[in-house]
Parts: structure tokens; C-alpha cells; sequence
């Protein structure tokens, strides 16, 4: 078992996100230690990818950013081994199924063991074919997060009951972005994950306000935010640690008020 | 495996996607041996896409070569002028049988997102189709075709603004709006069931070749030719023939301005193995497995990738693929435009090029078919612009 379990002892989670190498890797370094210390208690840090059909505009263009100013996987692991020795909570990748493969699954997994990422989410690795990397991940303990999304219906059943780490409750339609209102019958995906498996649920997609990770932290284990972070980290750059630290502590007793509700 | 190409294939897509997929899959099992479906899709082939398509015996070509016979087949006379039509109509029918009101795909030389403006029109479906910015700058005439037929058109402004990024954006787009929206997807690409179902809604290309030649010539061919971007009218063509070995298949990739230099989109050529589109196939990448920026003066072969059937067939060596540079392509073009009357696509002058080195070579006792998979008229300004000619479009 990894340590992501930790994030959800006895809590609800604030988990936040950063694109790897945007706008450099230093700056990463110091985000992912800043947003430990505003209280984050689960990093993802995003492996940059030319093409990720996952994500909204936002965090496309910070992909960008990072790819253009010569963030490689190689370079990033390297950052994160380095945040390592400070930061304690869980943290993960997440990134597209091309550079896992191309970097070679069995190196790739020996070096986030090395570096001390927990897990990986893969948003166009779908439960049918998680047996590209199950075996190898098992090997190296590092956790395969998997998704739910509003059109999974049924199958939030048998991917719940397969999950590791914990799992990703995707909150609406599309791409990854902003939203101003989360309109999908989430409580309902909730409980199916609840009736199949004990595994704790955090709800990503959209949320960027305080009252929505309050909302949505009361109704499962925790919040993900993603986009409104790499919008602070894109108008700030180099300068972003201060308002991103300040905003997930903000985000954090939002999460935290649910755990009282 | 399901929907597996020896190595190949897959279904690596989003969650949100995966019930969409599988209803596709439970679909199209389902209509692909229903007696109306296959009625009414072989109706529209023939009284509206105006199938069969000619098998021409190019004998000026063919003389003037001094080798092998050549036969054109002739995709290009089709309605909407490719080999884009057969797909579509089928594609189209089945979403309409599934329910679906409404229609989106990606298009690179326009060809793709032309047939599918003309069945959703057909078929009373609304229909939105992505095109790359640049795409839609070099082929400006078939976005107003597209627009004429009441299809609208997002120019993507993302990443290299050509036909990868169009399949992203429509993925994307598919994503976010599955229960009223199929995805047409245009190729022999993609996550299954798309590269099983294109091929067999292609295959009708290779089964006409093989019965019109066997009325022409009692025969077989010698070698079938087709241009190869994601693969779609070179597996309709090579499908028929697979199990006869004695047949060569060959695909000809746009090598834009050479193999060796970083312009090119030969992904057989150049590329390794990764996961990208829904596919475990070939790409063209960096060894971060970045996706790379190809280039070619074809908008239709503009594309780092391959389906995951070529690659299989490249690997077991059943199918060459050779890759053509621009300037052949180009130098076809305007070959088969005067020697025969012909003006070919851009994409399918990559094959015509081929076939002007192969058929020499060859005796004349030997046949080549070569696949004209669309007509040339989109890219005539572009051609007129390569070789420094001004016109008003």
C-alpha cells in the first residue's frame, strides 16, 4: 500500500495540482512544498504532454509553457526527488499514456519509487485497459488512481471495486477547466462507490471557489483543484508561490469546514 | 484481444467515453449483420455515392511508363470526390439507427469533413466538424463547401493547428456531449471499434478492384498502390487483397521535404511504438514520447500517426510502405493531370508518384492498381502557390 491512503485519515482531503516545469522547475519545487505547507494534503503534479485530451484550455497551455521551456520527464523526476527530502504528504503524476510507454513502463515506474510519487492517474487509461501497467506498478507500489465520470453509470461499480490509492470522481462532462456551476447528480456517483468498496472519493473537474469544495468535500472525501491553481501559477509565474499558497489554505479550511457539517 | 492488431490497437480513451464506446461497439455488432441496415447502406452506395467506382486502365500512362500495365480505380469519382463517402454514409446510418441527432468530426484535407456535412445533410443530422487553423487557410474552398452543406467549422487554434490537433479538439468535443453526438471518426485510426468498422465500410474499394480486374484481365494484381496518412483508403484497398500473397501492398507516406529532414509525416519511416488517439500504433514522437510536428504539402497525410492495421501489416511485412516527398507528389500530379485527364488529390499523387517509379521496373505482363482516392480540384491553389503562381481562388 503507498502512503495516499494518509491523505484521507481521519479528514477530507484538499488535493491540488501543478503542471510540472511551469513556468520552470524550480518554481514547481517551491509550489509543491509552499502547497504542503498551505495544508494541501495530496500533490499532483502534472508530466507535461504535447497532446493532453483531457484538459481544458487552462492547464493545455501550461503543458505548453513547460514543454517549451525544456521541461523533459527525465528533468522533472529529478525536481521531485528533490521536493521529496522536504514534503511528507502523498504525491502523484498525472500525465497521458505516451510518455509512461515511450519512457519505457518498467524504468518509468522504478524511477517514481525512487523519487517517491505514490501514484498515477492516466486520464486515457480506462479500467479495460489497465493491464498495460498493473503489473509493473504493482511491482515499483505505485497506486493506478482511477477515474469515474457521470457517463460511467454501472461501471463506477466495477471500477470502485478495483480501485487503489483512491478515487477520482470526475464531477462533469468535458475537459478539465473552471466551472461556475457542477450540475451532474454527484451524490448518486457517490454511493454506488460507497456500496462497492471502501475506497475514498475525491471530486475533481471544475471546482475553483471556496463554497464548491465545501460542497463537495461534505458529500465525498475530499476536493481536487486543478486549473484555477495553474491560473494563478500562469499570472504569477515565478512569483506564484506566494498567491498559490495563499489560495489553497483558503481552499483548505473551505474542506475543512465540510469534515464539521 | 478485442479490437487488438497483433501488438496494436486498443481502446485507450477517457472514462467519460468508455460507455459511448461500448454502446458504438454493441452497435455496430449488432447492425453489421442486420439485412435493412446493410439494404439501405448498399442503397446509398450505389444511388447516391454512385458506387461502384470506375477501375480505368490508364494505357497512355501505362505506354509511356513502359512497364507494368496501370489501372486507376476511381475513388475520386464519387460523390464528394474521395473515398471519404463510403465510411461516412456508413457511419452516419448507424448513428441515425442509434439515435443520435447529431454528428461531429475531424477533418485535415477537408475530404473527410466534406462527406460528413453531406450525409448529415442527407440524413437530416446536425454536424459540426473541426478543421486545423492551417488546414482551413490551405483548403479554404472545401470549408465553405462544408458550410454551404449547413455543417458549422471550428478552426483549432491549438498546437500545430493541422489534423492531429482537430482529432484532439473533436475528442475533446465528444467528451463533452456523448448522448445526443456520435463521432465520426475519419479514419482507419482511433480507439476500437473505429479502426475495425472504417475498414470494413473501406474494404468495398479492394472487392471491387479484385472483381473488376478479374472482368478486365482474369486476375489478380500484381501490386495494389495507395497514400497512407491514418490509413483509411489504402486498408480499403489492401483489405480484399490481404490473403493473397502473390498481390504487393504498398503505402505511400508524405515524406514532405525528405525523410531524413525534420519536415516529414512518414510515420512507418520514422516513427515508434506509443499511445496516442485511443491506439497503441506507430508515431511520430520524441523519446519523451512528445508528439511531433509533422509536416507535408498534403493536409490529409499531415498526421503523426498510423492506423494500428498498418502497423501490424508493416511489422509482419505483408504491407511497404514507401515514403514520397513533395516535390514527387507534386511532379504526379500534374503527370497524371496531363498525361491522362485526371487531376488526382494531392494525397493520392503520393501513390501516383510510386507507381511512376514501380511501374518501369515491372514486365508488361504485370498489373498495378493504383487507388485515385480523391480528385484534385481542392488543391489546385496550392498547387498553382508551389510552383509560384498567383491566383485568384
Amino acid at each position: 500500500m503507498s502512503r495516499i491512503h494518509q491523505a484521507f485519515e481521519n479528514k477530507k482531503a484538499f488535493i491540488g495540482f501543478v503542471t510540472g516545469g511551469d513556468p520552470d522547475l524550480e518554481t514547481t519545487e517551491k509550489l509543491v512544498i509552499a502547497m504542503e505547507e498551505a495544508g494541501a494534503d495530496l500533490i499532483e503534479i502534472g508530466i507535461p504532454f504535447s497532446d493532453p485530451i483531457a484538459e481544458g484550455v487552462v492547464i493545455q497551455e501550461a503543458n505548453i509553457r513547460a514543454l517549451s521551456a525544456g521541461c523533459t520527464t527525465d528533468k522533472l523526476f529529478d525536481s521531485v526527488k528533490r521536493a521529496r527530502e522536504k514534503v511528507t504528504v502523498p504525491m502523484v503524476f498525472l500525465t497521458y499514456m505516451n510518455p509512461i510507454y515511450t519512457y519505457g513502463k518498467e524504468k518509468f515506474m522504478q524511477r517514481c519509487a525512487e523519487c517517491g510519487i505514490d501514484g498515477l492517474i492516466i486520464p486515457d487509461l480506462p479500467f479495460e485497459e489497465k493491464g498495460e501497467l498493473i503489473g509493473v506498478c504493482q511491482t515499483y507500489g505505485i497506486d493506478i488512481i482511477s477515474l469515474v465520470a457521470p457517463t460511467s453509470h454501472e461501471r463506477i461499480r466495477m471500477i470502485a471495486e478495483k480501485a487503489q490509492g483512491f478515487l477520482y470522481v470526475v464531477s462533469s462532462m468535458g475537459v478539465t477547466g473552471v466551472r461556475g456551476k457542477i450540475e451532474t447528480d454527484i451524490e448518486s456517483m457517490v454511493k454506488l462507490v460507497r456500496e462497492s468498496s471502501a475506497i475514498p472519493c475525491a471530486i475533481g473537474f471544475g471546482i475553483a471557489t471556496p463554497e464548491q469544495a465545501t460542497t463537495m468535500a461534505s458529500i465525498s472525501d475530499g476536493a481536487i483543484v486543478g486549473s484555477a491553481i495553474v491560473k494563478l501559477v500562469a499570472r504569477y509565474g515565478r512569483e506564484s508561490i506566494g498567491p498559490v499558497a495563499e489560495y489553497v489554505r483558503s481552499m483548505k479550511s473551505a474542506v475543512k469546514e465540510a469534515e464539521i457539517e | 484481444m478485442k479490437g487488438r492488431y497483433g501488438l496494436y490497437g486498443g481502446q485507450y480513451i477517457p472514462e467519460t467515453l468508455m460507455n459511448a464506446i461500448i454502446e458504438l461497439e454493441e452497435a455496430y455488432e449488432y447492425y453489421k449483420n442486420d439485412e435493412e441496415f446493410n439494404r439501405e447502406l448498399d442503397g446509398l452506395m450505389r444511388e447516391y455515392a454512385g458506387r461502384p467506382s470506375l477501375l480505368y486502365y490508364a494505357e497512355k500512362m501505362t505506354k509511356d511508363l513502359g512497364g507494368a500495365k496501370i489501372y486507376l480505380k476511381r475513388e475520386d469519382l464519387n460523390h464528394t470526390g474521395s473515398h471519404k463517402i463510403n465510411n461516412v454514409l456508413g457511419q452516419v446510418l448507424l448513428a441515425k439507427k442509434m439515435g443520435k441527432t447529431r454528428v461531429i468530426a475531424e477533418t485535415g484535407a477537408g475530404q473527410h469533413g466534406v462527406a460528413t456535412a453531406t450525409a448529415a445533410a442527407l440524413m437530416g443530422m446536425e454536424c459540426k466538424v473541426f478543421m486545423g487553423k492551417e488546414d482551413t487557410e490551405r483548403q479554404a474552398l472545401n470549408v465553405f463547401r462544408m458550410e454551404l452543406l449547413g455543417a458549422e467549422v471550428e478552426a483549432v487554434t491549438s498546437g500545430t493547428m493541422t489534423l492531429k490537433d482537430a482529432v484532439n479538439e473533436t475528442m475533446k468535443e465528444w467528451a463533452g456531449r456523448v448522448e445526443d453526438t456520435h463521432y465520426v471518426l475519419g479514419s482507419v485510426m482511433g480507439p476500437h471499434p473505429f479502426p475495425m468498422m472504417v475498414r470494413d465500410f473501406q474494404k468495398v474499394i479492394g472487392k471491387e478492384i479484385k472483381e473488376q480486374l478479374q472482368a478486365k484481365e482474369g486476375k489478380l494484381p500484381d501490386a495494389v498502390i495507395a497514400c497512407v496518412g491514418g490509413g483509411s483508403n489504402a486498408m480499403g484497398a489492401f483489405y480484399e487483397f490481404i490473403p493473397d500473397k502473390s498481390v504487393r501492398l504498398i503505402g505511400c507516406e508524405a515524406a514532405g521535404l525528405g525523410v531524413d529532414t525534420d519536415k516529414n509525416a512518414a510515420t512507418i519511416a520514422n516513427g515508434t511504438i506509443g499511445i496516442f488517439h485511443g491506439m497503441k500504433s506507430l508515431f511520430c514522437q520524441d523519446k519523451y514520447g512528445q508528439i511531433a510536428p509533422v509536416y507535408s504539402i498534403s493536409a490529409g497525410l499531415d498526421y503523426p500517426g498510423i492506423g494500428p492495421e498498418h502497423a501490424m501489416l508493416a511489422e509482419e511485412g505483408r504491407a511497404e510502405y514507401v515514403p514520397i516527398t513533395d516535390n514527387e507528389a507534386v511532379e504526379a500530379f500534374e503527370y497524371l493531370s496531363r498525361t491522362e485527364g485526371i487531376i488526382p488529390a494531392i494525397e493520392s499523387a503520393h501513390a501516383v508518384a510510386y507507381a511512376k517509379k514501380l511501374a518501369p521496373t515491372m514486365g508488361k505482363d504485370k498489373i498495378i492498381v493504383v487507388n485515385i482516392s480523391g480528385r484534385g480540384d481542392k488543391d489546385v491553389a496550392a498547387i498553382a502557390r508551389y510552383r509560384g503562381v498567383k491566383i485568384y481562388e
